[in-house]
């Protein structure tokens, strides 16, 4: 490819570069690099926790640089349209040259310079070039009879000239697919971002709301949004991930989720999500009924939708909410919607409460810790494909919280159903002050009907001071008739009882603790604590006796099993003062009304990309497995030169030429025999 | 931009000609063909049936062309056959029956699998060390044995998967523990093909080291992670595609695996160490070319597969997500080094050392990917 006279001209330097391979090959390993930055810094997280991880500085900066969105940056973009351009201009540059090639036998090479090919000889001896050419077409060569001037006759053989055509295949390819990924990737939308006729929505407002400069028509060339759909609602627009920001696209039609269905295997792993969907052409009014599944979209208009993830689309819930601040033992029953949140009055506070998701199934595994058998059990194991899975459900669960006026927030998850730990039984709600840390868990013992208001009537009564006199007495009564008082200490013994309730009715153990703490010496600690946990154990019984007939309820005599339920009850009814909230919700209803999460994309590339990828491995096929082989034999009478090339030497060249060296020998035996 | 491999060794290819023992092959990959169709059609849909019949023709014209695959493969099947047999639709007989708790279940095969290539390796460096030509034909024997045993389990693990429930069954490149066995064994498969082909065994001393540090992760992943068992498919991985985007790359990663081994030993010869022991750098840097030029062939259709799949599961053909954005890096990479050999002629060290390099950045690819970064494409974790 050199060109005769040097061309020195800008315009002709700058083709030069563009066209080499060497700017090419630059190009592609800045794209690599680019790519590696994008899967180390994760992509598309929500700005704050950028700040957050890299400081004000260095966050701006690799903002300007673009990295959080790599692939979408103008500069990415950039590099992708040059090697558009310079794998283009390299065909271009190229192309002609290889076609001559391909075309062309090169029948007037001189016998100089087939002699000084790698593979080339003499052979003594005629024979027929007609013979000869017939059969090297048998072996799949074409030929070109060139008879010069000097009488001698040459035959110009090659084949594999497809190799050639491979050049071209995977280049063109790599034009092709990158001029679908330049459409989808949406230029027109970043140059118009760029010059600020679109600005990406940050606040969190209603679709309806958001201004026209962020909005983008139905006719948009090409999009991959996203939108949740709750069960029996629609929606018609999707959202874009835009910086940090979102932009509302348009839809040609309207969505509506009829059912959401998710399937799981035994062991809790997800095994179906599909959404029962109707799509209404906002234009003709025509309905299409579908049911999409993963792996398994629907395409209308172009627009394929896709079922991407799913989740809670707002359920209908019936609570109880418990007064623990003043306790009275009685509910007080409300309503809500999961994923809303609504006011709520307790007393004199005002607080916003906000739910969260309603998790109808929560699979926990409890199967024992790998690692802890013997060699034996572990060659059993290694061959055996199913394990018995220990799962089970723990039910229903929804998260809440609770925010005051202040605007702090706690947050609480609460599961429905009872939960059995060490054979007995709770209702289990968590709680934490912040996000990140990890739920405290709070466990109220149930009584034998499941039910937590037994609990409920005793912590009220602990708390309760008009209860303490009779509870006292009859607590000094038992102790007396037990023997484990003298009657004399009867009054004082009442009144320790009366103290230590009301001390725990104050803060729990942790009251009484620190009471000790303050006022006892610390010789003397141990000894008292012991006295105040036996009183309080001594006073339960009674508490829960004198809470039974006051709400009605017959007496039950104390067994084991309703000792270890006072125990419970004393721990939580300590634990309730550290909830940070006057109230606890439990959740005693809900009629489940899911979401699913759909990604909707246009992206009118994708066929070239296709097209392109087809390309590029046929043309890696013809270029790696067709050898171009070229062959020449010239007729001098009483001697032939054959010679040959290829466009790389192998063993497998060594081998085609011994074979046709011995065929041509052949040939010269079989014009003299004849 | 020029390369040549020619498929055929004389000037008509071999395979075009396929003899009577051909045939014989091909009406036995037929009949077995048919069989799965006529008793598991229900478990398939249109483009499974579409494979099954492309299978079945990869399969005849993959043993009109390596001659060793016809008994290679029906063999194989066999065993797996067997065990199949022995279970007779009961999973639990994988503990009870001495042949399969011992040698036929898909997990015995495997841990077979892992120690006859073990064996191998020993067995190749004792022949390249001793210059025995008898112990390298062991070390091969060994491979191919290996070889039907992994075969042969992942078949029967597939069956199995089906034992343990209708709605669990699938085919086993699902996650790493799978796609690790198939990796030793395409590995190990494409390795005997040019060992034969180019008549240097002592090839396999290196190509088995790659080979028995798989088999390690295998045995320490199935003992201390327990992640032989086999798992239900998430719905995301509940499509054809599977069938075909997993094989694909892992022929690519068998491949470079190869390209990255005889590298180190055209290294080593070229140092003078065992120089005399091992073949020329010639052959080392023709093996190391076909090697790279197969694999980059089935990794660039591999990768147009995944993308053709995430068009249909991730609603994109490409998100940038890390594993494909490394798959492309991967690419890049082999297209480079193809590129510098090809057209700017580069030949030897340079190259060697770069294959070599070549295979930590397909390492990080395949299992740092997993490892290291999250994404659409978490399925392995490890
Ligand atoms: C452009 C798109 C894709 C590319 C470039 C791509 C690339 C790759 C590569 C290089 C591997 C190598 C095997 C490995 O490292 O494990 C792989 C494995 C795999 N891919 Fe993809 N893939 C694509 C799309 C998909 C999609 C859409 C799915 C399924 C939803 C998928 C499922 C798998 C599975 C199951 C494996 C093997 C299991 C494993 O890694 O544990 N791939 N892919």
């Amino acid at each position: 490819m050199s060109s005769k006279k040097r061309n020195t001209t800008l315009p002709y330097r700058l083709y030069e570069l563009f066209s080499s391979m060497r700017f090419a090959i630059g190009l592609l390993t800045i794209l690599a690099i680019a790519s590696v930055i994008g899967t180390v810094l994760k992509q598309n997280e929500p700005y704050p926790n950028y700040a957050f991880e890299f400081g004000q500085f260095w966050f701006q900066f690799f903002e300007l640089l673009g990295l959080y969105d790599v692939y979408h940056s103008g500069w990415f973009l950039t590099i992708l349209a040059f090697l558009v351009l310079s794998t283009t201009l390299c065909i271009v540059r190229n192309g002609p040259g290889f076609v001559r090639e391909m075309k062309g036998y090169r029948e007037k090479a001189s016998d100089t310079s087939l002699a000084l090919m790698q593979h080339s000889c003499e052979v003594v001896g005629d024979a027929d070039p007609a013979a000869v050419s017939r059969r090297l077409q048998g072996e799949g060569f074409s030929v070109r009879e060139h008879r010069r001037e000097d009488g001698s006759v040459v035959l110009a053989a090659k084949k594999g000239a497809a190799n050639k055509l491979g050049y071209f295949f995977a280049h063109i390819a790599m034009v092709v697919i990158c001029i679908g990924g330049l459409l989808d990737g949406n230029l027109p939308l970043k140059i118009a971002e760029l010059a600020g006729r679109i600005v990406p929505e940050t606040r969190d407002i209603p679709q309806s709301q958001v201004p026209a400069q962020s909005r983008l028509d139905t006719d948009n060339l090409s999009f991959r949004g996203n939108v949740t759909v709750g069960e029996g609602r629609s929606a018609d627009v999707v959202f874009l991930n835009a910086g940090n920001g979102y932009l509302v696209q348009e839809l040609p039609f309207i969505v509506t989720l009829k059912k959401f269905h998710v399937d799981y295997y035994s062991n809790g792993m997800p095994k179906l999500f599909a959404s029962d969907l109707v799509v209404t052409d906002k234009a003709t009014g025509k309905a299409t009924e579908a049911t999409i599944e993963v792996n398994k979209p629907l395409i209308v208009d172009g627009v394929a939708i896709y079922q991407a993830s799913f989740g809670d689309g707002g359920s209908p819930l019936t609570l109880n909410a418990w007064n623990v601040a003043r306790p009275d033992g009685k509910p007080v029953p409300i309503k809500g919607v999961s994923m809303a949140s609504q006011p709520l009055r307790f007393g004199e506070q005002a607080f916003r409460l906000e739910f969260g998701e309603l998790k109808v199934f929560n699979i926990e595994d409890i199967g024992e810790t790998p690692g802890t058998a013997d060699f034996g059990q572990k060659m059993k194991d290694v061959r055996e494909v199913r394990k018995e899975k220990h799962v089970r459900n723990l039910g229903p669960s929804i998260t809440y919280k609770l925010r005051d006026e202040q605007g702090q927030a706690r947050e609480f998850h609460h599961y429905m159903a009872p939960i059995a730990q060490d054979g007995r039984q709770y209702l289990i709600t968590g709680v934490r002050a912040e996000v990140g840390q990890p739920f405290q868990y709070l466990r109220l013992p149930l009584d034998e009907g499941m039910a937590v208001d037994r609990f409920m009537r005793l912590n009220a009564a602990l708390a309760n001071p008009a209860l303490y006199d009779e509870i006292a007495r009859r607590t000094a009564a038992q102790a007396l008739s037990g023997g484990a008082i003298s009657p004399e200490l009867t009054r004082q013994f009442e009144d320790s009882v009366k103290w230590v309730l009301a001390r725990f009715a104050d803060g729990g153990f942790p009251a009484l603790e620190s009471f000790i703490d303050d006022k006892v010496p610390a010789d003397k600690r141990q000894a008292i604590a012991q006295t105040y946990i036996k009183i309080l154990q001594g006073t339960v019984p009674v508490v829960m006796d004198v809470a039974d007939s006051q709400a009605g309820v017959a007496p039950t005599p104390v067994d084991e099993a309703k000792y270890r339920f006072l125990l419970d009850t004393l721990v939580a009814s300590s634990a309730l003062h550290e909830l940070g909230a006057p109230v606890l919700l439990q959740l005693t209803g809900f009629e489940q009304v899911q979401a699913s999460g759909l990604q909707l994309t246009r992206s009118p590339g994708k066929d070239l990309v296709y097209l392109g990828s087809l390309l590029l491995i046929i043309g890696i096929i013809l270029m790696f497995y067709v050898r171009e082989v070229r062959l020449w034999v010239v007729f001098h009478g009483a001697r032939m030169r054959l010679a040959m090339t290829s466009n790389r030497h192998n063993r497998d060249l060594d081998r085609d030429f011994e074979h046709q060296h011995a065929a041509l020998q052949q040939q010269v035996g079989a014009s003299h025999a004849s | 931009m020029q390369a040549s491999h020619s498929l055929h060794l004389s000037p008509r290819a071999s395979w075009l000609k396929p003899g009577p023992l051909d045939w014989a092959y091909a009406v036995v990959v037929l009949i077995a063909c048919a069989v799965a169709f006529w008793q598991y059609d229900h478990f398939m849909d249109v483009y499974e049936e579409a494979i099954l019949a492309g299978s079945a023709l990869g399969l005849i014209g993959l043993g009109w062309f390596w001659k060793d695959w016809r008994w290679y493969f029906p063999l194989s099947g066999l065993v797996s056959l067997a065990a199949i047999g022995i279970y007779d639709h009961e999973l639990a007989r994988a503990q009870e029956a001495f042949w399969l708790k011992y040698l036929l279940s898909s997990q015995s095969s495997i841990m077979w699998m892992c120690t006859l290539f073990v064996l191998a390796t020993g067995m190749y460096w004792a022949g390249v060390l001793a210059r025995s030509a008898l112990l390298q034909k062991m070390g091969s024997g060994l491979t191919w044995a290996a070889s039907v045993m992994g075969l042969a389990g992942l078949f029967t693990r597939w069956y199995e998967s089906y034992l343990i429930g209708p709605d669990i069954g699938h085919i086993p490149v699902s996650n790493l523990y799978e796609v690790f066995v198939l990796f030793c064994l395409i590995t190990a498969l494409m390795y005997l093909y040019y060992e034969a082909r180019f008549a240097a065994r002592q090839m396999g001393a290196f190509v088995l080291l790659i080979i028995s540090a798989a088999v390690a992760f295998i045995v320490w992943y199935a003992f201390d992670r327990q992640a032989h068992e086999i798992q239900p498919l998430i719905p995301a991985l509940q499509s054809w595609w599977m069938k075909i985007h997993v094989p694909a790359n892992f022929v690519g990663y068998g491949a470079f695996a190869i390209a990255a081994m005889l590298g180190i030993a055209e290294l080593m010869v070229m140092r003078g160490w065992l120089a005399d022991r091992l073949p020329s750098p010639e052959v080392l840097d023709e093996v190391m070319y076909k090697a790279i030029a197969i694999g980059f062939l089935f990794f660039t259709i591999a990768t147009v597969l995944g993308a053709m799949w995430a068009a249909d599961a991730w609603g994109g053909y490409w998100s940038w997500d890390p594993k494909e954005t490394w798959a492309l890096i991967v690419w890049l990479n082999y297209a480079a080094w193809l590129h510098v050999r090809l057209v700017k002629g580069w030949r030897g060290k340079p190259l060697a050392w770069w294959a070599v390099v070549g295979l930590f950045v397909t390492t990080f690819a395949f299992v740092g990917v997993n490892m290291f970064l999250s994404g659409l494409h978490s399925y392995g974790g490890l």
